[in-house]
């Protein structure tokens, strides 16, 4: 870079700063990295949570090589596009001392995080008490928002930006795959006492009163502790109640207990839709044929209508890559992850440099269609949120791979194409 | 009948904790050391039955042939060449050493095998049972681990009552110089405890991954279950550790039929119990030790 260029540009950067007032002299500071455009995301790659990051590696290193080819054109200069990798260690601590580290020493121009309120929350916190642009996601927007201290109508925030579904389409795909599989009107619901289940599980704000309008009702046994081995109080009490119909939020060894010992004990519903233990594929290959039909939400999946707004890829063209890359079957987050880079190529192309509130001005009133559909953070539920379409689908036996998971229900986004019928278990 | 039920299913699951907490008992009774490791160590065996039925077409019980003896292997040299070196250095360098061991191997297991929840597949044999009446069911898995964990406990109590070897374990445990002074090399003795507690190990885990899905990140969660046991039962008492497991199990079973949220709970309590009321365990006298 030439010195008269930097000058210019850090010249620039700080009459921008001074707009407002308090934070100018860092940003002047941090933005002196001008030609390059430094992200930092934060990640859980080890621990409990390490599902979820394994698509990163790849797809942050597909990214990294896309920017390196294509440099992003920002006012009139290329950018070379820096990616910073973080692993949260699956811990809530653990990421906010991360993103604290990215901004501060790294002086990251903008912070991306995914998987988990547990992880998408610290760092979301730490960056709108820095003033850092952040984007967030692969967590329902509920518990980001609400979860920080953000109001419908009331507080929304600054720094943070979310995409992702919330608990009401969760609740919809649900209740459309069962009215679809002719099961009763009784759910037995399998909560455990986690963030996740407390939530879902709540009688004030949770499925029960969501689903009591079509005339639903839960059979709830009560949260039980993750990592309960046995299941034999909340099968009698499903059998009981006559519960047609199975719903949880749980973690895979849980779930599996519970379906193994159901089978044992005798207890079949006519549907079971589950959230979080069925996301990835090796858990329905460790149920064997119990994995069959076993039904869960669906974010994102190749067979979705939509093209990368960065690399031109369709989600079949993006999920191929990934196998032919990595030799595994394609998981959900994969197209989160991509839109993540997607979003912040688009925020910064639109503020027309890295100024931190210039980005943070531009995602607030932000429309790009992704990989993972249409992202309008002008038309969310709440400010700083801009949805993405859930619909639903089911496990069923593959070819290439043991279980291929097969979209089913799309009453929330018909773009989306089914490829197949709901199925009673 | 839905009380029996949980009493037959605690009993079962009572089978599995007692097997896998023997190992952290025998290497507590001998040694005196606790081995933090022992949850992962237990991941480690089932995914090394894993990665056997991926690359031969074995059976998953078949594995097993293979997996103990190899958890034996790797303990008796652990225990010779690191364990043994930071026995003199007080009581906390064992502990951090496999403190240290614990971290080591979930990243290890991580980078392997990647964090993919994995199962050992055994067919029908997970959910088949007898169904004795509409509410009480017996699942024969259930039967097998409760099965094997009184063979492997009935077999470790002959070969510490009977053979000399098991004596001068014994002896070892109770004083480790008076034995020296006797020609025996202790160093010998807890190298072969500490390969038996794998080996008891190895096979708890394998059974847990046939129960259900593991992952990298899911040994210390298991732990607390062997812990317990242990301490219910009696520190360094075999049977002790099995009427240990099988307490802990029915608690457990017992708790969630009153309220599911009171489970793992029930089980906590009962152990805060016996320590508070019976810290030398339900088994063992008073007086011993």
């Amino acid at each position: 870079m030439k010195r008269r260029t930097f000058l210019t540009a850090a010249g620039l950067a700080g009459l921008a700063g001074t707009g407002a007032c308090s934070s100018g002299i860092k940003r002047s500071e941090s933005t002196g990295s001008t030609g390059t455009l430094k992200l930092g995301y934060v990640t859980p790659q080890t621990g409990a949570l390490a599902p979820f990051g394994e698509a990163d590696t790849y797809v942050v290193g597909a990214v990294k090589e896309w920017f390196a080819k294509n440099p992003l054109r920002v006012g009139g200069q290329d950018l070379t596009v820096e990616v910073l990798v973080k692993d949260a260690q699956s811990d809530s601590k653990r990421a906010g001392t991360v993103a604290s580290d990215l901004i501060l020493s790294d002086k990251v121009d903008l912070m991306l995080v995914s998987s988990t309120p547990d992880i998408t929350n610290p760092v979301a916190d730490q960056c709108e008490a820095n003033g850092v642009p952040c984007i967030s996601t692969v967590a329902p927007w509920q518990p980001w928002f609400l979860g920080r201290g953000g109001a419908v109508g009331g507080k929304s925030f600054t720094w943070t930006y979310h995409f992702f579904w919330g608990l009401e389409d969760v609740e919809a795909v649900y209740q459309d795959m069962w009215a679809a599989a002719g099961a009763g009107k009784k759910a037995g619901g399998l909560f455990p006492n986690d963030p996740d289940g407390n939530a879902w599980g709540d009688p004030k704000t949770g499925f029960p009163p969501a689903v009591a309008t079509n005339g639903y009702s839960i059979v709830d046994p009560g949260r039980f502790a993750v990592g309960t081995q046995d299941y034999s109080a909340q099968i009698a009490r499903f059998k009981q109640g006559g519960a047609d119909i199975l719903l949880g939020v749980v973690v895979p060894p849980d779930f599996t207990n519970f379906w193994k010992q159901a089978a044992q004990q005798g207890y079949r519903p006519r549907i079971a839709t589950i959230a979080k233990a069925l996301l990835f594929p090796s858990t329905i290959e460790a149920l064997g044929d119990l994995g069959q039909n076993l039904g869960t939400e669906v974010w994102w999946s190749p067979t979705h209508p939509f093209t990368s707004s960065l690399t031109g890829q369709t989600a079949a063209q993006l999920a191929e890559a990934f196998t032919a890359s990595t030799k595994k079957q394609w998981t959900q987050p994969i197209g989160f992850v991509h839109a993540l880079f997607e979003v912040a190529a688009k925020a910064v192309a639109t503020a027309g440099s890295t100024d931190r509130q210039a980005v943070a001005n531009a995602l607030k009133s932000l429309k790009l269609d992704t990989v993972v559909g249409s992202l309008d953070w002008t038309a969310g539920p709440v400010p700083n949120v801009a949805k993405t379409p859930l619909v639903g689908g089911q496990w069923r036996k593959g070819t290439t791979y043991p279980y291929d998971l097969v979209v089913v229900s799309n009453p929330l986004k018909t773009a989306v194409p089914v490829a197949g019928q709901v199925q009673p278990l | 009948m839905t009380w029996v039920n949980a009493v037959v299913q605690g009993i079962l699951l009572g089978g599995l904790y007692a097997l896998f907490a023997t190992g952290l008992s025998l290497m507590f009774g001998v040694m005196r050391i606790v081995n933090l490791a022992h949850g992962d160590l237990s991941v480690l065996a089932a995914f090394l039955a894993f990665a056997l039925i991926d690359a031969l077409p074995l059976n998953a019980f078949a594995t097993l042939v293979l997996v103990v003896p190899a958890m034996a292997a790797l303990g008796w040299l652990l225990q010779r060449f690191v364990l043994q070196r930071s026995l003199g250095a007080g009581q906390l360098a064992p502990l951090l050493v496999t403190f240290g061991l614990s971290v080591v191997l979930q990243n290890v297991l991580l980078e392997v095998f990647s964090p993919d929840s994995r199962a050992l597949d055994i067919g029908g044999l997970g959910t088949a049972g007898l169904r004795l009446s509409g509410s009480v069911s017996v699942g024969w898995f259930g039967v097998l681990c409760l099965g094997i964990a009184i063979a492997v406990l009935v077999g470790l109590q002959l070969f510490l009552a009977r053979t000399a070897f098991g004596r001068a374990m014994r002896a070892t445990s109770d004083d480790q110089e008076t034995v020296q002074l006797m020609g025996i090399d202790h160093r010998r003795v807890y190298a072969t405890a500490t390969a038996i507690a794998f080996a008891t190990l190895a096979v708890a885990g394998v059974l847990f991954g046939m129960r259900t899905t593991f992952d990298p990140s899911i040994g210390p969660a298991r732990l607390i279950f062997a812990f317990e046991a242990v301490i219910i039962g009696g520190l360094g008492s075999l049977w002790g550790t099995l009427a240990g497991g099988v307490v802990l199990g029915v608690a457990q079973t017992v708790g969630a039929q009153i309220s599911p949220a009171y489970s793992i709970l029930a089980g906590h309590l009962v152990f805060l119990a016996v320590l508070v009321l019976r810290p030398q365990g339900i088994l063992r006298p008073a007086a011993a030790r």
